[in-house]
């Protein structure tokens, strides 16, 4: 059933890449048989991808969220050590390493929402000053919103995902749930 | 309803918004009193008593929770249950009920000084939770519709008798919390969804845990939410608030879950959740493909997407694969596989197969536990599928699967009548919004009246016509639709009234006369029970009666409705359908002092033990198929028959001899009539006992004790002694009858 559902992801996936590839006319010529036989090319054009975003990474990143990326690149690092730890030792106190590793996990998640909702207020600040730097997430929303339109009928014009969600707010909430978060997992290392 | 649409024409000087907030808490607090009254019918018919049969150990507990502290409840091993084995009651429950009314219980006696008994508010818990749930109805349905459709579901919430059923009072179950924390837990996750806040995210994970801790059917949230987020991943609505408030969730809400002692490491252990974790590892890829694909040109990340799906697909069911045929995850459960295919519990396990609630629904049943709603919501589906925001997305995933769940098990009506109730709402508020709007027929009067006067008066009746037909249509529309709502309050009243207010402890029948007579032979036997055998005395009795027997009787019981371990109850129904000789060895060797079954056959009682003696022999069947065999049970003809034709097996079985022992003697020489079964007793085949003797029976001989005889103090061989003892008594009989003449002759 898991496949059966995934291959309905990638089909969808596909139809929407195609259909943006017909609205662009960019690359409308290339078809199926050419793609197999370049397989090398488009694991070239996947690395030229990773490049681009990871340039792109770069060049949109302040101060505050580089905080918030070396937080994230640590708590991963801390999970995967934990994770090491658990393959090489054995996992005996299994809810201290389940804490340990889940809190990682969530602290991850929580921090990447942050992360989301902090990037988002500073993107519609940005959006007032340089508007070079907004057009590729404008083309992004523009395609999502000419699918809701399509499904809904209904045009839904959301300048901003997260509408009510000021930064305050967003890092308030960020706290409460973090501190949930620890509370839960005191708890359960005891 | 009607009166919160009209506030905004007449204002006295005062706020609308304020008119409407006052009106709203007044409809609240009539629904929250119309939803608890009604469920009091079996308090003021009967009493202020626990129902049923679960009810009873989780009052059992609670009571074992105020005397003792929380720690002890928690680590509280039983050895009043399962006799040999006994039960680690405080890691195989789900505490949410307890502590939530061993709360409240702490909250009214030391800070409000009202000492009520535990038991009334154990009673009255569900009741008053169904208020609860009335209210996060209507958060729920503001989330999908407005408040007016708030408000609709809220009463309905109220009064559906498929809620009703599981939360009267003294009906003190699991599902009484349940609900509404399944309904809280949806709304807070329906709002979380929409605005993308960490915070509602929480609150959602908090009830989730609250729900865990409540209610073996989490489960059902554990699948609906992921299911609603991979569905709508896949309508391509993928936004950074899916991402938050779900991943929110799932994090929290995981690690919470694992904190009661039951579920442990479950979450991440079994088939059931992993549904939950999949979606949460796809969502990050999926959040990870949406941030390079706003940095990268479209065919780039086309076959930068088709690459890294088919193997992260591949490495997930390769490792899920692995991982379940390593031993690691387990499989799914019974249960789960009973809800796909019907047959499945019938063939493997006769245990979930035997239990009422797990049989599938007969279609009576949803108009029953429904009434109107039932043609409402299919009328609200299909105005989801209209709107079709993310919201309602999750109404149509529920709304679809809890109708097949509610068609495969009875109970799993409970879970659909909450979305039923949302969706007849939504249809019905969206017909009101046209037909109650009263105001615009007369606006467009006052316009057609002003353009009237300036021409001439050659259309005006056509004019009249035009204003008076919509009115009409509106009135007929409306009025209709007020009757069809009166008489859905009369039929909830009706089927509350009828059908789920009686507490199956106590017995309810008509007089000739027309006066009520109330059965109450398992309160008398049972007391009888507490009264008169030592403390420390095993009782032995199907499943059914374990809680109960713990509960008011106080005994030691073999097994009970918890069902965990299938062979105890295997030897107890063994030791039901075997001769006595073999049935003695089991008793003794399992301690048992007293044997009980319920005999419905005088009064009519048909959830009677010789009912349910077919699952008996099923499930013993099952662990034990060279010593017991269903077909031998069975007339020749393969009748169910316990008249002359009964097979020799059915005639020898402990079970039929314990119902019927002396079961004829009422009757005086005539053959005794079963009035379940409606077949004649042979009174020259009246049953005999050699290892057992008759302790009590009940008033109604509902309820019959019999004593295990020990092992005869001269070595006799028990047969030998009960027919020695016959053949004492039977001169003696003689003799009176020879001396009844001398005594009258006497007086005479």
């Amino acid at each position: 059933m898991a496949r059966k559902d995934s291959a309905a992801v990638a089909a969808a996936a596909l139809k929407k890449s195609q259909s943006s590839n017909n609205s662009s006319n960019s690359t409308g010529s290339k078809n199926p048989l050419s793609k197999i036989s370049n397989i090398t090319s488009s694991i070239n054009e996947v690395f030229s991808a990773i490049n681009t975003t990871y340039a792109d990474y770069f060049e949109t990143l302040t101060p505050r969220l580089k905080l918030i990326d070396i937080f994230l690149v640590f708590l991963v690092a801390l999970g995967i050590l934990q994770f090491i730890h658990v393959l090489l030792i054995g996992s005996f106190p299994f809810n201290a390493f389940l804490g340990g590793f889940i809190s990682c996990v969530g602290q991850f998640v929580l921090t990447v929402s942050l992360r989301l909702q902090v990037k988002e207020t500073h993107k519609s600040d940005e959006k007032v000053n340089e508007e070079e730097d907004d057009d590729a997430e404008e083309d992004e929303e523009e395609i999502v919103d000419e699918e809701l339109v399509i499904k809904s009928d209904e045009p839904k014009v959301s300048d901003k995902i997260f509408k009510v969600i000021s930064p305050e707010r967003s890092f308030g909430d960020f706290i409460f749930a973090s501190l949930i978060l620890h509370f839960i997992v005191i708890h359960f290392i005891n | 309803m009607s009166t919160a649409k009209a506030s905004p024409l007449k204002v006295y000087g005062v706020n609308i918004e304020t008119i409407r907030l006052l009106l709203k808490v007044i409809i609240f607090i009539s629904i929250a009193g119309a939803a608890i009254s009604s469920r009091l019918f079996s308090v003021i018919r009967f009493e202020s008593i626990i129902h049923e049969f679960d009810p009873w150990f989780n009052f059992r507990a609670t009571k074992y929770l105020v005397s003792h502290s929380f720690y002890e409840f928690l680590n509280w091993f039983d050895d009043r249950t399962w006799y040999p084995l006994g039960r680690v009651t405080g890691g195989t429950l789900y505490p949410g009920l307890m502590v939530t009314s061993g709360a409240i219980w702490h909250i009214l006696r030391e800070w409000f000084s009202l000492p009520v008994d535990i038991r009334n508010i154990c009673v009255l818990l569900a009741p008053a939770f169904s208020g609860l749930t009335a209210i996060s109805t209507y958060f729920l349905t503001k989330e999908m519709k407005d408040s007016n459709a708030g408000l609709l579901a809220a009463i309905f919430m109220g009064i559906a008798p498929g809620y009703i059923s599981r939360s009267v009072a003294g009906s003190y179950d699991n599902e009484a919390i349940a609900i509404t924390l399944l309904m809280a837990t949806f709304y807070f996750w329906i709002k979380a969804m929409k605005i993308g806040s960490v915070f509602y995210g929480t609150l959602t994970a908090l009830f989730y845990f609250y729900m865990v801790s409540a209610w073996g059917g989490y489960v059902f949230i554990t699948n609906l939410i992921p299911l609603h987020v991979f569905v709508l991943l896949l309508m391509g609505r993928y936004t950074h608030r899916l991402y938050t408030a779900y991943s929110t969730w799932y994090a929290l809400g995981t690690l919470a879950s694992m904190q009661i002692p039951f579920v442990g490491f479950i979450p991440l252990r079994s088939n059931d959740h992993m549904a939950a974790l999949g979606v949460f590892g796809l969502l990050q890829l999926v959040a990870f493909g949406d941030y390079v694909k706003s940095k990268v040109p479209t065919t780039q990340f086309k076959t930068f997407l088709a690459i890294s799906l088919t193997s992260v697909i591949l490495l997930g069911v390769a490792g899920l694969v692995g991982l379940t045929a390593l031993g690691w995850i387990a499989p799914w459960g019974g249960r789960f596989y009973s809800l796909w295919d019907t047959n499945y519990a019938k063939i493997h396990i006769p245990i979930i197969a035997s239990v009422s609630e797990h049989q599938p629904t007969a279609w009576p049943a949803f108009f029953f536990d429904t009434g109107m709603l039932i043609w409402l919501f299919p009328a609200g589906v299909y105005i989801c599928f209209q709107e079709m925001r993310d919201e309602h997305v999750f109404i149509i995933i529920y709304s679809v699967l809890c109708s097949y769940f509610a068609g495969v098990m009875v109970r799993l009506m409970l879970t659909l009548t909450p979305i039923i109730c949302v969706t007849g709402a939504i249809s019905l508020s969206n017909l009101f919004d046209v037909y109650l709007n009263i105001v615009d027929v007369f606006t467009t009067k006052e316009e057609e009246v002003t353009e009237k006067s300036t021409k001439k008066n050659a259309k005006k009746s056509s004019e009249e016509k035009k204003i008076l037909l919509p009115l009409i249509t509106k009135l007929i529309v409306t009025l209709t639709f007020a009757f069809y709502l009166f008489y859905f309050v009369l039929h909830c009243t009706w089927v509350t009234n009828n059908a789920y207010s009686s507490p199956s402890v106590v017995l309810a029948s008509r007089n000739p006369d027309g006066s009520q007579n109330i059965i109450d032979d398992y309160r008398e036997a049972y007391y009888w029970l507490r009264m008169n055998t030592p403390e420390d005395s095993k009782v032995l009795a199907w499943w059914d009666y374990g809680y109960q027997i713990g509960g008011m009787a106080d005994r030691t019981t073999l097994v009970d409705n918890n069902t965990w371990n299938n062979t105890h109850i295997a030897t107890v129904g063994k030791a039901m359908s075997s001769p006595e000789d073999k049935a003695y060895e089991i008793f003794k060797k399992h301690d048992v002092d007293y044997v009980l079954v319920i005999f419905g056959g005088l009064i009519g009682f048909s959830g009677d033990d010789l009912n349910k003696f077919l699952w008996m022999v099923r499930i013993s069947e099952g662990v034990w198929p060279d010593e017991i065999r269903e077909r031998d049970f069975f007339t020749e003809k393969g009748e169910y028959k316990l008249d002359r034709e009964a097979s020799q097996t059915m005639k020898d079985s402990v079970m039929y001899k314990l119902s019927y022992y002396r079961f004829a003697e009422l009757f005086g020489g005539r053959d005794a009539p079963d009035r379940v079964r409606n077949q004649q007793i042979p009174v020259d085949q009246a049953p005999e006992l050699h290892v057992l003797e008759e302790a009590f029976t009940s008033e109604n001989f509902m309820v019959r004790i019999y004593k295990v005889k020990d092992l005869d103090n001269v070595g006799r061989d028990l047969y030998e002694a009960t027919k020695f003892e016959n053949q004492i008594s039977k001169p003696l009989k003689r003799s009176r009858v020879v001396k009844r003449p001398a005594l009258a002759l006497r007086e005479w």
